[in-house]
């Protein structure tokens, strides 16, 4: 049997989900030159969110209804926080050295991780989280009810926002902002808003990633967002930092590198030790390493963040 | 980042636990005067007590706090009262280290029950030895914690303070290929461990086993802990056409690949080790672990009689954590320390050793331990292995393990 189109499938799939949390790290980036290391955790209490609308509402309720009261829930939850996490932690320091947001946002992760663990009930340990798990063959490769929701919402995220940043004002007031936050505040435009605004989209789409990775893998737990956050990091890197398309381009080939890697390294003759599942990152970063060697700017260049 | 603040957060409690001590033996002077009573063991207690394997390490914690309870009630050793210093050590062998330090540190600490990993045992192992502490664990199945590296060909026991009241992966894996083998007629396995002490050694042993058996191996795999996606692992599995996966590692990975690989359409069972047998692994993996396998050592505690009383305390005291996998063994290796406690305290003429002189003798005690404990016959060998052989294989059925056979097993 040939394996290439399922894993193909399988990495498209883990590679949208890096894409997604990816967009709220190079948002940030792109306007204030922020890494938020807090994003991962911001994706896993979207999770949490999720999780609370799901045990709150009758058990039998349809998917149909259940998901998007899931996302509702997930996305207030992780807007509140990303906004919260704006508000307080990151605005006052808006003219500190760079050092001390990063900082901050290392704290703020540690943080949010150890809030959920002791105050959010059972979180000490995986958290059940409902499927979608009826299966469907297409051809030689089977994805899941999940698997469709994640590559939809994938779709429709990344499409709605490029709209949005392209066609609205305030999308055009980003882009300027971007470009240079102290003329465009001369020119009437509201940069703390706009900043807020980063924020809060970057918030919803990693509590939407959230939710398809609990329908995806059928629980979540407090660090899920450690690992995740990195590696969607890598992505936005990967793709050009502050560059929204990027991110979802980086996403995708580090989920494709990584099931490639994963899957066919240890068929190469003599490279059977180098190879297997938990040789996958060292392949990624392997990668991202390449990609930085000879396109220090990333796949597609910082065009949002064009500063001087 | 979370270590540092342990250091300093350890550093503090043995400061605080020193100073204490200091504070208890001028009390025990006075009290030795009129009569040696109310003296104060502690008896650590190190296992994950929080995030991964938290549910089994918690079920440790409160064993051991049972046992505890129980010998202080009935007064089992005449004027010492014990309690429990218990440590989370995270499944994180460098935090392990600390906790051994800080226990050994205090003085008024005479044994320690734990840890739950043994990759954690390893790097306790030297600091209980220097400190010539007994360390009784009730979980650890690694056979080189107690006959050294090279275990197969010339065992010899490494650290004379260290014990299990657990039997060893030599037996857990051989059973676990017997039973795939012969019982469910199982003849290509994909293996996949995760690189952990436990989890490597268990699945070569399997696989050892499993092969002499005259079994095929499918294919093998390793996997990192708190790796989420196995999508591609599941892939590969599927076009390897096994009729089972053998799993070396902990549930929290465990859960994950069973559930995405049932999602590819294979419907196959995957067995583990003692690592994944849990509940929180039917909870994670819903329905995905229907027929799931996975051995675990001795037999189930719900069918002891002795252990009744040991389950109706945990319930009705609304412990957390599982007692299933090791609550009973950390009992008994609790226990096992309080009645070493009492037998060097009447060898001594009814007087308790102090410091050095009585965690040495101690240690000599364990050694020399014959009990019935609630798992069954509690006593080690010249190994500081267990007597008690004994093993389950539990499959889940309608979403709860249900013992499906118990036996021991002669990997000759």
């Amino acid at each position: 049997m040939n394996t290439l189109p399922q894993q193909l499938a399988n990495g498209l799939l883990l590679g949208s989900m890096y894409g997604l949390i990816a967009i709220g790290y190079t948002m940030v980036y792109g306007i204030v030159q922020l890494i938020n290391f807090a994003h991962g955790e911001i994706f896993m209490t979207g999770g949490f969110g999720a999780l609370t609308v799901y045990l709150a509402l009758p058990s039998g309720t349809s998917m149909w209804a259940l998901v998007p009261l899931m996302l509702i829930g997930g996305g207030l939850v992780a807007v509140l926080i990303a906004v919260g996490a704006e508000r307080f932690a990151y605005r006052p320091l808006r003219g500190a050295p760079r050092l001390a947001p990063l900082i901050t946002a290392i704290g703020l992760s540690l943080a949010l991780q150890e809030v959920v663990r002791n105050f959010y009930p059972q979180a000490d340990k995986a958290r059940a989280f409902p499927g979608l798990d009826a299966t469907h063959d297409l051809g030689s490769v089977t994805i899941k009810d999940a698997d469709i929701f994640l590559v939809l919402a994938a779709v429709v995220c990344m499409a709605s926002l490029a709209f949005f940043v392209r066609r609205s004002r305030t999308g055009r007031a980003m882009q300027a902002t971007a470009q240079d936050p102290d003329t465009a505040q001369l020119m009437g435009i509201d940069t703390n808003r706009i900043i807020v605004i980063a924020f809060a989209i970057g918030g919803f789409f990693a509590a939407v990633a959230a939710v398809a990775f609990g329908l995806k893998y059928g629980s979540i737990d407090y660090r899920m967002g450690f690992l995740m956050g990195l590696k969607a990091f890598t992505a936005a890197v990967l793709g050009g930092i502050g560059n929204i398309y990027g991110a979802m381009l980086g996403g995708i080939v580090l989920g494709i590198a990584e099931t490639l890697a994963s899957a066919y390294i240890d068929g190469i003759p003599g490279m059977q030790q180098l190879g297997g599942q938990s040789w996958a990152n060292v392949w990624a970063f392997c990668l991202l390493i390449l990609v930085l060697l000879f396109r220090p700017q990333g796949l597609l260049g910082e065009r949002v963040a064009d500063r001087a | 980042m979370r270590q540092r603040s342990l250091v300093i957060l350890t550093s503090v409690l043995t400061t605080g636990a020193l100073t204490l001590t200091a504070c208890g033996s001028r009390d025990d002077k006075g009290d030795s005067s009129g009569g040696d009573s109310g003296t104060v063991l502690t008896i650590g207690v190190s296992a994950p007590l929080s995030g991964e394997n938290s549910t089994t390490g918690l079920g440790i914690q409160y064993g051991a706090q049972i046992a505890i309870d129980d010998a202080n009630s009935k007064k089992l050793v005449e004027g010492v009262t014990f309690k429990i210093k218990a440590l989370d050590d995270k499944a994180q062998p460098g935090i392990g280290q600390q906790n051994a330090t800080a226990l050994t540190g205090d003085k008024s600490v005479v044994g320690a029950v734990g840890p739950l990993n043994s990759g954690v045992a390893q790097s306790m192992l030297q600091v209980f030895a220097s400190a010539n502490m007994v360390q009784v664990s009730p979980s650890n199945t690694n056979p080189e914690l107690t006959m050294g590296k090279n275990w197969q060909t010339a065992p010899k026991r490494p650290y004379k303070t260290y014990f299990r009241t657990a039997t060893t992966d030599a037996l857990q894996g051989g059973f676990a290929a017997d039973y795939a083998f012969n019982g469910l007629k199982k003849k290509k396995v994909f293996v996949v461990d995760d690189k952990q002490t436990y989890g490597a050694g268990l699945a070569k042993l399997f696989n050892e086993a499993f092969t002499k058996l005259g079994g095929k191996v499918a294919g093998t795999d390793h996997v990192n802990t708190g790796d989420k996606d196995f999508g591609s692992l599941a892939t590969k599995i599927k076009n390897s056409g096994a009729d089972m996966v053998y799993y070396g590692g902990q549930y929290d990975e465990s859960a994950l690949i069973t559930k995405q690989l049932k999602d590819t359409g294979v419907k196959i069972p995957l067995f583990g080790g003692d690592g994944m047998f849990a509940s929180t692994y039917i909870e994670a993996a819903g329905t995905a672990s229907e027929g799931d396998l996975a051995t675990a050592i001795g037999v189930p505690v719900d069918t002891l009689p002795a252990a009744k009383t040991f389950v109706e305390t945990y319930k009705s005291k609304g412990y957390k954590g599982d007692y299933g996998a090791y609550g009973a063994y950390s009992y008994d290796a609790t226990t096992a320390i309080i009645n070493a406690v009492k037998a060097v305290k009447e060898a001594n003429g009814g007087k308790l050793p102090t410091g050095e002189d009585l965690r040495s003798k101690v240690v000599d005690a364990v050694q020399k331990t014959d009990f019935e404990g609630i798992s069954g016959k509690v006593s080690f060998d010249e190994f500081g292995d267990t007597t008690n052989k004994q093993l389950t294989v539990y499959q889940v059925v309608k979403g709860e393990w249900k013992a499906v056979k118990t036996g021991t097993y002669d990997p000759s």
